[in-house]
């Protein structure tokens, strides 16, 4: 019996020992934790996203002799128009050569905000014109861009889910384009509109190289014979 | 620069550089604050008026593109369009805060100028640019179509 009490002694000691050193360690995570959680953090600080501040890039178009290499004629007049299509295929183009009602903004393609619907001239529905807020110019305090032509091309000349030698067909058809290739070529070189593309205005990504460039690719193409990509 | 501007038939003289967001001019310059700063980006509508009786979001527009035009801010709306949507959206409660109820009113003023008998789908495509924070969409519509009925057929 005597043998048996300091066992008893020791385990409950041993007990108190245990549960006080639980209880410290208790005590002295919940007081890390604390002083964790309160310990004055710098916040991070607002401004700008990232991409706002990243300046416009610029994309170079090849120019029509670095394409004197390509000897066969088809193949040159195809290689003329795919790099032409840099620009078709540019959002600053395909936005508003939507297949539906509603064109898209923004270098992701999103769908246009406001609500918005082409109308009978592509110009809008008659109580909400483009020009409700588009105006003539880019106009940097709201960030909206702006062109006194400002509208949707024809549904006909839908661009966006085509394949690039779809839309090469779809511009050589007057009845889906308007347009012979004489008014092609002016509309490419001088549109006002087209050239929007390459001065967005905001930190917008310009279409790729100049109109004037874009131009004599779409120039060299025709005078090759007007050769579309499968 | 000195710019005449045209504001609910009377002249008023602006010295500004001209790049000031008519919103601005009208709200800071004017004090007709009935219009309002919902967005800046032209994106809610709040702060439309009229130009030469088009609706247009003035903080899309800078004081020097105005400057040709008639501008008509909800202190200036008359007519019987105007009259007819102010009985209806007192008689069906429209507003809740208020805050984009001047920009929902000339936007359905202009509608109803256009369309004497708009469909649900005409309310759309001329009010989708107004927005409204309190949700106010079903009696704005309601109170259009309440409108246009007031207003009858043109003679
Ligand atoms: S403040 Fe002009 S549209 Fe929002
Ligand atoms: S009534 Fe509150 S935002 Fe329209």
């Amino acid at each position: 019996m005597m043998a048996r009490l300091p066992t008893l002694w020791t385990w409950r000691r041993r007990l108190r020992v245990g549960l006080l050193c639980l209880l410290a360690l208790i005590a002295v995570v919940g007081a890390s934790g604390l002083i964790y959680a309160l310990y004055p953090a710098t916040m991070p600080e607002t401004g700008p996203l990232h991409s706002r501040l990243l300046p416009a890039e610029f994309e170079h178009l090849r120019s029509v002799a670095d394409f004197n290499g390509i000897t066969d004629p088809a193949s040159r007049s195809i290689a003329f128009f795919e790099e032409a299509g840099r620009v078709i295929e540019h959002p600053r183009c395909l936005n508003c050569h939507p297949r539906t009602d509603r064109p898209t903004q923004t270098d992701d393609m999103r769908p246009h905000t406001p609500w918005v619907t082409r109308g009978e001239d592509g110009g809008g529905a008659p109580t909400l014109r483009c020009s409700t807020c588009h105006q003539a110019e880019n106009f940097a305090a709201s960030g909206v861009p702006g062109n006194p032509k400002w509208k949707l091309a024809p549904i006909e000349m839908a661009w966006q889910g085509q394949t690039l030698g779809n839309i090469c067909r779809q511009l050589l058809d007057p009845t889906r384009s308007h347009m012979t290739r004489d008014e092609l070529l002016h509309h490419v070189m001088e549109d006002e509109l087209v050239g929007w593309a390459w001065h967005p205005g905001g930190n917008r990504q310009p279409a790729p190289g100049t109109q004037q460039e874009f131009g004599a690719l779409i120039k060299a193409w025709l005078d090759t014979g007007a050769v579309c990509p499968q | 620069m000195s710019f005449v501007l045209s504001v609910n038939d009377q002249a008023h003289i602006i010295e500004d550089d001209g790049e000031t967001p008519l919103l601005w001019v009208l709200r800071d310059r004017l004090n007709l604050t009935g219009t309002k700063y919902g967005c800046g980006i032209a994106q809610c509508g709040a702060c439309t008026v009229h130009l030469d009786g088009q609706p247009k979001r003035s903080c899309s527009i800078p004081l020097k593109a105005a400057t040709s035009s008639q501008i008509t801010t909800i202190e200036g709306a008359e007519g019987e369009e105007v009259t007819a949507l102010r009985n209806a959206w007192g008689a069906h409660d429209v507003p809740q805060c208020g805050f984009c109820q001047s920009g929902q009113i000339m936007s359905a003023v202009a509608l109803l100028r256009q369309n004497r008998t708009p469909t649900d789908t005409d309310i759309d495509h001329a009010m989708s640019g107004n927005l409204c924070r309190c949700a106010t969409y079903n009696r704005i519509r309601a109170a259009i179509h309440d409108a246009a009925a007031q207003l009858g057929q043109p003679a």
